[in-house]
């Protein structure tokens, strides 16, 4: 018998051509080149990035704008190294990405052999699950069940570590890609019972408020958190990753909560009487303390993954299920309460406490961001870096859709912003794609802009330039008497003149008066990536702001002068 | 007694996988839970391995671990037995410095409590003693006055009781 065989590689992609992928996000090097030589004889679209951290954020980017499996391919050692910051990004926030790394020989591992690493050894904490494949013919079946891993039930990273010895040998085409995974099961529905009982307390609450996470955006829950909340006029707050799924131009959005969320999101919350989270975990930047979070609240969590349950706070009602699902049966059992008068108090709360900032004087990132969101009137996709300008975009970018403003929470990543902009931009060709980046971590990753450049793609760089490390310099304002340390980025480039030497379009904006024309200037450019470089005041802080480890109670609207404690939260 | 110090069994049922030892041992580490042994050995259908482990901590830290644990791709189940009647064994081997004086008290202690005597030289006896925990304990407590070597434990491990099967 004499079969047709190919190189474990050219199956490898032909497996990721059946799974859908369209492009991959790499950088190469010399235990990868097996694959990059069937990526050459293959029609896949490669993005050579310019750093192995770029290529997992843009898989990043890709994956949660557009709810497929993003891929990254890197070589072994530092290459996959490099990765790993990505990877713990995407893991915090469960995003699917497969990242396949190329690795030293079978028989050099553990030999300290030329750029060899233990890349199982160095992820396990930040995955959702690894693979080291040691026999060409078990490849096949590997790949389809990463992909199986990354991309269903609560989404994740999967890495798979490919020896060259692997990737180059020769196995029969027809090789079965066939996998049994026992031990990983996800539960779609939820329990009945618990349905039931969710919906006697949600019919019965006089004060019940919809938090609503990332977990209801990734399962695209939108339609059945729309149906519940007109059903039953409860009003909703969304967590920073849950932006859009609950359009923020409804008169029942709250918008952000938490740690610089509304100040009328944080008094709902304390004034409930029922809290409802639909695939949020509670996480400290909302619930601070979570020991005692509004204890005059009743909870009920919905989540995917059993660990969530009462794994910080003491919830009163738990359904393990995909949230769409789970809010579909539910809505069956909800019977129409009586909310008006809350509803009443939550309109009167956002009009008296409404987000503010000062509109004269210099410049200000708010008004450049509100601008940019009135602009593209929730159409836009919208990535942002990690500081006070995340903190300012989760408050004055409206979101109206689902995965249209992707942020790093879980880990507050500096650096995602831009990159994770470019692989929104190629997931979405006809989309106006925005990214709102400080200047302190737009440099962390900017090297990713000859990858913009070369793949012409019309993203708006929006880089809040403070010349300062901000969100630090505001700490250190507020809890260390103003004693600035490593915050001020003195020997900032000229990003106009650094655009121009990458080839790519550049705007400044230094007044207030000129913020509109600059934006529509920039948005109707689109030959290729723009940086509109926005000088803003350098000494504004995020308000509102509930000092980390603090009840919401505890909010701050804006300064105050007398002395603050350092705050008692972790970060 | 103090929740933080209680002892817990917990067996697992998982795939016979590279790795899979790591992943559930840093389960246990980023909590800051102590593992007091860990016994891991290949099933009766080969593909798989049953794991025996023995830790203290708190029980709403085991909780939410458990949950950790069920969730890793190569785990089948995990669960807990601490209060549970299920057959529990272990086996230890105790080396007792000895002279010709105290060699026949020593070899009473041990034969009260089915000890077998598996070394024995001029200045030394090895026992191995198989039973539950505590009773290994107990021998050992014996046999301290007259001088313990080493001891060697291999762990405890468990067995469902009748029909029901193990950690399923
Ligand atoms: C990789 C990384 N390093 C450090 C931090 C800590 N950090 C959080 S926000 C921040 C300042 C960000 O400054 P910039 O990018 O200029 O944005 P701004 O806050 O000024 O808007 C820093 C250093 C981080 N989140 N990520």
């Amino acid at each position: 018998m004499n079969k047709k065989q190919c190189t474990a590689a050219a199956k490898l992609i032909e497996i990721l051509k059946n799974q859908g992928v369209e492009c991959i996000f790499g950088l190469p090097g010399g235990s990868a080149i097996p694959i990059f030589d069937a990526l050459a004889q293959s029609d896949m679209k490669l993005v050579l990035t310019r750093h192995e951290q770029g290529a997992t954020h843009m898989a990043d980017g890709y994956a949660r704008s557009s709810g497929k499996v993003g891929v990254a391919l890197v070589t072994s050692g530092p290459g996959a190294t490099n990765t790993l910051t990505g990877i713990m990004t995407a893991m915090m926030d469960s995003v699917p990405l497969v990242v396949l790394c190329g690795q030293q020989l079978t028989t050099n591992l553990g030999l300290d052999t030329f750029q060899e690493a233990d890349v199982s050894g160095m992820s396990y904490p930040i995955v959702k699950h690894s693979f080291l494949v040691k026999d060409p013919e078990e490849l096949p079946s590997i790949i389809n069940q990463a992909f199986h891993i990354a991309g269903t039930g609560r989404p994740g990273p999967v890495i798979v570590d490919l020896p060259k010895d692997v990737t180059s040998a020769y196995i029969d085409e027809d090789t079965s890609g066939e996998f049994s995974l026992p031990g990983y099961s996800i539960r779609k529905e939820g329990d009945p019972k618990a349905i039931k009982e969710a919906a006697d307390m949600i019919s019965s609450a006089e004060k019940p408020i919809l938090l609503i996470g990332h977990g209801a955006v990734i399962s695209g829950a939108s339609r059945e958190v729309k149906a519940i909340v007109e059903k039953m006029q409860i009003p909703v707050c969304n967590t920073l990753l849950g932006k859009g799924c609950f359009p923020e131009s409804h008169d029942l959005n709250l918008g952000m909560p938490g740690m610089h969320g509304t100040a009328y999101a944080n008094m709902a919350l304390c004034e409930s009487d029922l809290i409802i989270s639909v695939g949020s975990r509670w996480d400290d930047r909302i619930a601070g303390s979570p020991s005692d979070f509004l204890p005059q609240a009743k909870k009920i969590h919905i989540d995917i993954d059993p660990v969530e349950i009462n794994k910080t706070v003491k919830v009163d009602c738990a359904i393990i299920g995909d949230a769409k699902s789970v809010l579909d049966s539910l809505y069956g059992y909800l019977e129409k309460g009586n909310t008006q008068r809350w509803v009443k108090l939550i309109r009167r709360l956002k009009r008296e406490y409404p987000l503010k900032y000062k509109k004269e004087g210099k410049l200000r990132a708010q008004h450049v961001i509100e601008e940019m969101s009135r602009l593209t009137k929730g159409e836009a996709i919208v990535t942002t870096d990690v500081g006070q300008h995340q903190m300012w975009a989760a408050q004055f970018f409206k979101t109206e859709h689902s995965r249209h403003f992707l942020s790093s929470g879980g880990a507050g990543t500096m650096g995602f912003g831009f990159p994770a902009a470019i692989g929104a931009q190629l997931a979405n060709p006809g989309k106006t794609v925005v990214a709102v980046v400080g200047d302190g971590g737009f440099q962390m990753t900017l090297p990713e802009l000859s990858t913009a450049v070369n793949e012409k793609l019309p993203i708006k760089i929006l880089l809040i330039n403070n010349n300062y490390l901000g969100m630090v310099r505001q700490w250190q304002h507020m809890f260390y008497d103003n004693r600035l340390s490593g915050v001020d980025l003195v020997g900032n480039p000229d990003f106009i003149k650094l655009a121009s030497a990458y080839g790519c379009k550049g705007f400044r904006v230094k007044r207030s008066a000129d913020v509109r024309k600059v934006l529509n200037a920039a948005l109707e450019y689109n030959d290729g990536p723009c940086i509109i470089d926005a000088e803003v005041e350098k000494y504004d802080n995020v308000f509102p702001m509930v000092p980390s480890g603090a009840g919401l109670d505890k909010m701050l609207l804006s300064m105050p002068r007398k002395k603050l404690e350092k705050p008692k939260g972790g970060t | 007694m103090d929740d933080s110090q209680k002892k817990h069994n917990i067996s697992l049922y998982v795939e016979n996988k590279p790795g899979v030892t790591i992943r559930i041992a840093l389960v246990f580490a980023r909590r800051g839970y102590n593992l007091e042994s860990f016994v891991g050995s290949p099933a009766q259908d080969p593909r798989y391995s049953r794991i025996n482990i023995e830790a203290t901590g708190d029980s709403k830290t085991l909780h939410l671990m458990l949950e950790q644990l069920n969730r890793l791709v190569d785990v089948i189940h995990a669960r807990e037995y601490t209060d549970e009647d299920v057959i529990q064994k272990e086996l230890a081997l105790i080396k007792v410095r000895c002279d010709n004086e105290s060699r026949t008290e020593i070899l009473q202690i041990s034969s009260a409590f089915k000890c077998r005597n598996v070394d024995i030289s001029d200045t030394t006896m090895t026992f191995q003693v198989t039973g539950r925990s505590t009773k290994i304990d107990a021998v050992r407590k014996m046999l301290d006055k007259f001088g313990v070597l080493e001891v060697v434990r291999t762990g405890k491990v468990l067995i469902a009781r009748g029909e029901e099967e193990t950690s399923w």
